[in-house]
């Protein structure tokens, strides 16, 4: 018999007993933890709670059902239509001057494993539709009467790599897939480049490509291209050697293809827009995970020339991230504080400064930004197109919800908008990536037109 | 015991020898137990790697390793079962429940280290590293690879 095994086992058990409930303690502690109103993190002064970190990272999907009859949601004096359906995983929008409507059907390339999580965030993404196979096309849509439906529908840009930015100067195309910036010949009125295209510079691309999006924007006179690049991981996780010239954005001369970092610390800047008043560049950013429900708000902000916005070693200036070492006091002294936040994992990824007039005049001047929408926090956030109005070239009020109703009551989501543009007329146009569909938002006719009888 | 059980062998060959095989046959789970006793070591020493160079490589190695202890641990878990069913054997409550105890810590280090960043490891993620290969150590060094006795005063 042995002895010991009979005078120990009281102790002992209550060790094991004590670390189970830590186990079970501290996984309800990570699931009862909702997060505040985020109209705090609404604006230039966002409440920032104190950071936690967790065991179990919240992960809250939004299962996808298609939209059906239904359409979103947008307040009196708008209406909305589905200008086009049966895309696949559109993620951009992009008009050229001729009222054309390229289409950017993409997604990100397959994610390596590199962690027992790297499979479980696979599923997680999998479940809520962002897995779906990337078609890597452009598509451009043509309304060749004027009715604001369009009715030519051609492939205008095939076999790309997980493209995103477009942008048109002169006569050539600049298309930004996740690897590179292509330059196409692009003549008024095409339908389909068949041209080969030239790449003009390479981008921070695989093989790990955390945020493949490869936002692009020309300058107002078209001698630089700026490029957003996002980082390569949620807070250098991959190594800080993973993210080199990326977490950035690039300024890319339009000739040679050289190019300078214009500015950097930017978690995932997409959405490069230049203000139409004061011609200053503007970005939009992903911000950080796993550190709350309320943390880290993504932002809408101007992008100095030079600037650090705190990436990976701070965020809104000088709060700093424990997760990283070592740690940059140089780099975190100068950490410039974004001009507003968008409250906490919406995840903005469109954006649109709006100078048209076929909508309200109360949007004239104003930015609408696509909330993508959460995954990761309760309640969701997000899932919504925003107006954040403008003053002399800088946000001067209270964010308003304008597009709704990619969420049903049952946190089922039918869309999720990704990409804005504004057409030729005026009106805005929402890429939804989960929808798989292109909505138009237009201002309603001021008297009621009457059903025409079936 | 020597000479009853040389006498049971005398009388009852055929019997005394299916018994005597039985019990001496190695009871599964004692195959299995030394694997995640290997992997949550090296998990430690692989922490101490990343505490000395940040170096994500090596926390990507101890977050496999303790994944790995885990996987294998489960197995233990049920060949232990299998063997105190069908093989005569008790529990041997002491490096049992030690071995239990280092297999929670080890799941609670497990999301730990699936942390992103430094935090991953340092600083909870290491001491759970260090308190699991101090509990291991205790109970290899008590008894071996085997979590039960062989069930006294069996008879077949």
């Amino acid at each position: 018999m042995n002895r010991r095994s009979i005078q120990r086992p009281a102790k002992l058990k209550c060790l094991a007993t004590a670390s189970a409930i830590a186990v079970a303690g501290l996984a309800l502690a990570s699931c009862d933890d909702a997060g505040g109103n985020p109209a705090m993190q609404v604006g230039a002064n966002p409440v920032l709670p104190a950071l936690q970190q967790y065991l179990l990272p919240p992960i809250r999907i939004a299962p996808p059902v298609p939209w059906g009859n239904d359409t979103p949601k947008v307040p009196p004096g708008l209406q909305i239509h589905a200008l086009a359906t049966g895309f696949e995983h559109p993620r951009s929008l992009y008009v050229l001057p001729n009222g054309d409507i390229l289409v950017v059907e993409s997604n990100g390339p397959k994610a390596p494993v590199f962690r027992p999580k790297d499979i479980i965030t696979a599923w997680v993404e999998t479940s809520a539709g962002a897995r779906a196979k990337a078609p890597n096309r452009i598509t451009l849509l043509r309304d060749t009467n004027g009715d604001g439906i369009p009715d030519e529908r051609t492939v205008f840009l095939d076999h790309l790599n997980s493209p995103f930015g477009v942008a048109l100067v002169g006569h050539f195309l600049y298309v930004a897939d996740t690897d590179a910036i292509v330059r196409y010949p692009y003549q008024d009125g095409e339908t389909a480049i068949t041209a080969p295209g030239v790449k003009l510079t390479d981008l921070p691309g695989g093989p790990i490509d955390h945020h493949w999006t490869k936002s692009l924007v020309a300058s107002p006179d078209g001698s630089k291209l700026y490029v957003g690049v996002g980082s390569n991981s949620n807070v250098t996780e991959n190594g800080i050697e993973a993210e080199h010239e990326r977490a950035a954005i690039w300024e890319v001369d339009i000739e040679t293809g050289a190019h300078r970092i214009y500015a950097s610390g930017v978690r995932n800047p997409t959405g490069l827009q230049f203000e139409p008043e004061t011609k200053k560049l503007w970005a939009i950013a992903n911000e950080r995970d796993e550190i709350g429900p309320d943390l880290v708000p993504d932002y809408l902000t101007s992008v100095q020339d030079g600037g650090f916005y705190g990436w990976p070693y701070s965020y809104y200036g000088q709060h700093l991230d424990p997760r990283v070492e070592p740690q940059r006091p140089d780099l975190v002294a100068r950490a410039i504080v974004p001009d507003y936040a968008l409250s906490s994992h919406v995840a903005p990824l469109g954006l649109a400064m709006y100078m048209g007039t076929e909508l309200p005049a109360s949007y004239r001047g104003g930015t609408f930004v696509s909330e993508h929408g959460s995954w990761d926090r309760t309640p969701l956030n997000g899932y919504k197109v925003v107006f954040v109005p403008f003053a002399n070239g800088k946000p001067s009020g209270v964010a308003q919800d304008v597009v709704t109703g990619f969420l049903d009551g049952d946190n089922h989501t039918h869309g999720r908008p990704v990409g804005l543009a504004v057409d030729r007329r005026g009106a805005l146009l929402i890429a939804d990536d989960v929808g798989n569909t292109v909505w138009r938002v237009s201002s309603a006719p001021t008297t009621p037109v009457p059903k025409p009888a079936q | 015991m020597k000479h009853i059980a040389v006498a049971e062998a005398t009388l009852e060959p055929v019997a005394g020898r299916e018994s005597n095989d039985f019990a001496s046959v190695t009871p599964i789970h004692q195959i299995l137990a030394p694997f995640p006793v290997a992997y949550f070591a090296a998990a430690f020493v692989t922490d101490l790697a990343y505490w000395r160079t940040a170096e994500v490589m090596w926390e990507r190695f101890s977050v496999w390793l303790i994944a790995g202890g885990l996987a294998i641990s489960a197995l233990v878990a049920l060949a232990a079962v299998i063997d105190l069913v069908f093989a005569r054997q008790q529990p041997a409550w002491f490096r049992a429940l030690s071995y239990a105890v280092a297999v929670l810590l080890s799941l609670l280090n497990v999301f730990v280290h699936s942390r992103d960043g430094y935090t991953a490891v340092l600083p909870t993620g290491m001491t759970l590293s260090a308190i699991v290969v101090a509990i291991l150590l205790v109970y290899s060094i008590t008894a071996g690879w085997t979590l039960t006795d062989r069930r006294h005063g069996v008879r077949s």
